[in-house]
Parts: C-alpha cells; sequence; structure tokens
C-alpha cells in the first residue's frame, strides 16, 4: 500500500485559502492509512466549514489514480466542482497528478504527503517495506528488503552501528540486517551472507523508463 | 616487491604500525591542517583525512590529502559512500590517485541524520565492500565499475576499510570482515577500543579464520579527554562499547584527561601483545596534541 499522510491542517489552511474548495478522498490506500477515505473528508469538510471556508462538495474517489473512473465519477459532480476555486486533495502524489491534468483550470492542493510503498502492522501503524526499485532482491535476503528498510540501502551489511538489533539510525527501527541474520541463524546458513553482493542496478528503476 | 606506499611497505615488513586521524577544519583553511601535521610529523606512518565524518560538512578529504601531501606527510584518504555515487567516487579514486594520494580507506559512512544537515539527500549509491571492490578492479584489471576500460593510468592505491568488534550481530562483523578482505582490503582499522575483553575474543574469532594472515589490522585507539567524552561514547556514538569499569575509572578521577591518557596508554601496550594486531590507529578527537606523548611513551617513537 501507498502509505501517506495528511499535512498539518495549518498548511492545509494556508493553501486552501478563502476557498471555495473541493475535497477529493480515495478509497483505497488513502481509505486504509486514514488520510482520504470517507471519515476524513467529512472531517475535513466540517473543519474547513468551521473557518468559514465555503466547501462545495466532496467524493471519495475509486481509486484517485485511475484516470478513466474519475472522468465518469467526477461527471455528477460537474456543479460543485465549478464552483470551487480549489481542490483539496487527500490522496497520494499520483491521485494528485491524475487529478490535477483532468481539472487543469483548478487549483489543485496537496492535502498529504505520499511516504513509502509498506506494510500496515497494526491500524495507525505502518513500516516501509518497498523502494519500487525495479530490480527485486528479496530472495537474496530471506523476504527482507535492505534497500527499503536499512537506511543506508547496504546490500553487504550490516553497517558498524547497530546495537541491539536496532538502526543506528532511528532506535525504534529494527535493523534488517539484524533480522536477516536471525532467520539465517535458524536455518544453519548464515555463512550465505559470505557473498559479496554486487552493486545495484539502478538502470532497472523507473528513474529511466516513467511509463509502462 | 613494488610496495603501493609507505604504509604497504611498513604493514609488510611487518613492523608495529602507527596511524594517526587528522580531522580537516570547517573551513576553507589550509593552516588548522598544516598546524597539525607540524606536530604530529614522526609520530605516524601515515595519516587518515577523513571524509565529512558524522555527516558534518569539513574540508575535503581529497583536498586535505593532498595538503598533508605538500607538507610531506602520507595520507590515507577516506573515501565515505554517503555523499557521491559510483560516478563521482571513481572519479575521485582517479582524480586523487594522479595527485599522488596512494591509501584508501573505503567507508559506507555515517547517515546524514547524525550530521549537521539532515535534510540532505542520502546517496549510498554503493556499499563500503562494493567500493573495495570497485577501485581493486580500477587498480589491478583496468576497469570500471560499468566493465568500461580505464584508457590512461591506473590507480596504484593501497586499500584500506574498517571494522567494528563490537557492533551487532558480532558473528555477522568477522563475515563482514571476511567480505571486505575478498573485496580488496589490505588493512584493517577498527573501532576504538575500550573493551578489549570483547576485542580479544574478536581477534580470536579473525585468527581462528586465518584473516589475520590475509589483512594488516590495526586497532583504534581514542583517548577519553573528559568525563563528558566517555559519556557521550558510551551512551550516544552508536557502534562503541565503553564498559562500566573504564567509565567508573574515569568518572572517580581527580584528573579525568590525565587517566584518560593513562587508559590509552595501558590500551596501547595490551593491544601490541595481541597476535594478529598489527599496529594501532589512534583517532584523538579534538585533542591531536596528545599524540605525540602517547606514541613516545608506549615506546613507538622514533618511528622508522
Amino acid at each position: 500500500m501507498i502509505v501517506s499522510k495528511q499535512k498539518n491542517f495549518d498548511v492545509i489552511l494556508r493553501a486552501v485559502g478563502k476557498g471555495p474548495v473541493f475535497i477529493v478522498g480515495c478509497n483505497e490506500c488513502a481509505t486504509l492509512c486514514g488520510t482520504g477515505g470517507e471519515t476524513q473528508v467529512l472531517a475535513m469538510k466540517k473543519a474547513l466549514e468551521a473557518q468559514q471556508i465555503l466547501v462545495t462538495g466532496s467524493i471519495v474517489l475509486e481509486p484517485a489514480c485511475h484516470l478513466q473512473n474519475d472522468k465518469r465519477l467526477l461527471k455528477a459532480h460537474t456543479k460543485e466542482v465549478d464552483r470551487a476555486e480549489k481542490i483539496l486533495m487527500l490522496t497520494c502524489g499520483s491521485g494528485v497528478q491524475t487529478i490535477a491534468e483532468l481539472l487543469n483550470n483548478k487549483k489543485v492542493i496537496s492535502g498529504a504527503d505520499s511516504l513509502f510503498i509498506g506494510e500496515i502492522i497494526h491500524p495507525n501503524e505502518f513500516q516501509k517495506r518497498c523502494s519500487l526499485c525495479g530490480d527485486c532482491l528479496l530472495d537474496t535476503f530471506e523476504g527482507y528488503c535492505p534497500v527499503s528498510r536499512c537506511p543506508k540501502s547496504m546490500l553487504n551489511g550490516p553497517c558498524g552501528g547497530a546495537a541491539g538489533g536496532k538502526c543506528e539510525v532511528d532506535k525504534e527501527l529494527p535493523c534488517v540486517w539484524d533480522q536477516v541474520y536471525l532467520v539465517l541463524k535458524q536455518s544453519g546458513k548464515v555463512q550465505g551472507l559470505k557473498v559479496i553482493q554486487p552493486p545495484k542496478d539502478w538502470s532497472k528503476s523507473t528513474v529511466t523508463a516513467r511509463s509502462l | 616487491m613494488a610496495y603501493r606506499s609507505g604504509l604497504h611497505q611498513v604493514l609488510s615488513e611487518g613492523r608495529f604500525v602507527v596511524t594517526a586521524e587528522v580531522g580537516p577544519p570547517k573551513g576553507a583553511d589550509a593552516g588548522k591542517i598544516i598546524e597539525k601535521a607540524e606536530f604530529l610529523r614522526g609520530c605516524a606512518h601515515a595519516f587518515n583525512v577523513t571524509d565529512n565524518q558524522t555527516a558534518v560538512v569539513r574540508l575535503s578529504s581529497l583536498a586535505g590529502s593532498v595538503i598533508l601531501l605538500q607538507q610531506h606527510l602520507e595520507p590515507i584518504m577516506q573515501l565515505a559512500c554517503r555523499d557521491r555515487n559510483r560516478i563521482a567516487l571513481q572519479s575521485d579514486v582517479l582524480g586523487a590517485a594522479a595527485l599522488g594520494i596512494r591509501n584508501m580507506l573505503c567507508i559506507t559512512g555515517d547517515h546524514p541524520s547524525v550530521g549537521n544537515h539532515p535534510a540532505a539527500k542520502a546517496v549510498y549509491d554503493l556499499d563500503s565492500t562494493q567500493l573495495l571492490a570497485i577501485i581493486r578492479d580500477m587498480r589491478d584489471k583496468g576497469v570500471f565499475q560499468s566493465g568500461d576500460a580505464l584508457l590512461a593510468e591506473r590507480p596504484a592505491v593501497y586499500l584500506g576499510a574498517a571494522a567494528n568488534p563490537y557492533a551487532d550481530p558480532f558473528e555477522l562483523q568477522v563475515v563482514r570482515l571476511e567480505k571486505k578482505i575478498e573485496a580488496g582490503a589490505e588493512f584493517i582499522q577498527t573501532q576504538s577500543v575500550y573493551n578489549m575483553e570483547k576485542f580479544v575474543r574478536w581477534m580470536d574469532d579473525v585468527r581462528s579464520q586465518g584473516l589475520d594472515q590475509k589483512v594488516h589490522i590495526l586497532a583504534g585507539v581514542t583517548p577519553l579527554k573528559s568525563v563528558k567524552m566517555a559519556e557521550r561514547m558510551k551512551f550516544h556514538v552508536p557502534g562503541t562499547d565503553v564498559p562500566d569499569a573504564v567509565y567508573q575509572r574515569m568518572k572517580e578521577a581527580d584528573d579525568p584527561a590525565k587517566e584518560g591518557y593513562a587508559l590509552a596508554l595501558e590500551t596501547i601496550k595490551e593491544l601490541r601483545t595481541i597476535p594478529g594486531v598489527h599496529g594501532v590507529h589512534i583517532t584523538a578527537l579534538f585533542w591531536e596534541e596528545v599524540i605525540p606523548a602517547l606514541v613516545r611513551e608506549a615506546g613507538l617513537f622514533p618511528l622508522p
């Protein structure tokens, strides 16, 4: 899932200005991580109205990053959108861009920060899992991704700073190398880590290929 | 045998070697390095010039190394993977070698979040093991990482790496040392030794794998200047291990600086007796002026 987080309300308020504003959420990732589902969109509407800002309407798209669905679903809201000066997006960056392209005569505001592709551990607890690098190495590391989960993206780790199974950069973060080690130790395969992993092939990443 | 550097020669000849760290200044001031070079002259066989250590911006390690060369001292240029991708790192290796730098130490580098530019984008295109292998192949095979050929002089450098006997998991730290040796490390500088018992255990592991026969190990020594520094090392600096007994000695001392100096001296003497330890690497953080006395009193001065 794409994990995103709503921006600080003051920041959103500054961007929305005097409005009027139309609010857009998304029924997939933004709903799952509580950034822009039905509940958050309605709460945002109330919060903005409490600041005397006119909210012309709102919608939860299915999902916001789906261009054709957006065109279809927004038809029923044409009047509300027309009355708005600004469109407040409570979705990931991909959804923001789909709407910015579709409604290019409106000021589209990004009301959330897109953070990472990650796992929902508990409601409201997320952890980064994937960097979308285009060259998956998970088989090599027992299903743990050092590119995404080690702040130094080391392929020949761990670094010299891990202590007690925690990362030197963030004491809350488990050292991914410690996790890989524990799995390999159980199966008696620690020596497998002696293989030197070559530099990663970043030409396979979407840095050079932006559409499929 | 043709030695690639003075450090390569003294280590190959089996002498007990001293290296010392010279931290470049936070400013465009060659004078600060020249000043340190003057009083450190003769106290070490070679001098590490750190590469923006702890992710704090300082004069570059390449420039600092060249300034030492101009003072007729032998630099060990540190190269961190944090700030440059493989293109920039390989380019700096060529440039440094062309300017006469003959020792390079490859490290992955502290994360930007601990330094003075926490908003910086971390690069980490490579890790230290990969960087070692790349420089070795540039030197021995005449190829860049991509496989493209070098078309002129190869960088004839002596390669080093870091090792930390105190990081977790312990077992992986020996595996990692082995990998670094396989990738081309010819000398190793370790994390500062305060916990001697654990270091001895690590060296036992190193010797049992025969790694001391494949690489020269220089044990790290950092004299503690104050109780505050001992506290920082014990509780805050990642990857260091200051045992309670050492911390206690510092706390109870009438003159902590004197005690820290005595501790460092004891450490060096003990390290000299450990089989497989080929020298010491002294990092006197903000206390470089103590190095001459330390080296002299440890019986290591004058160096040949």
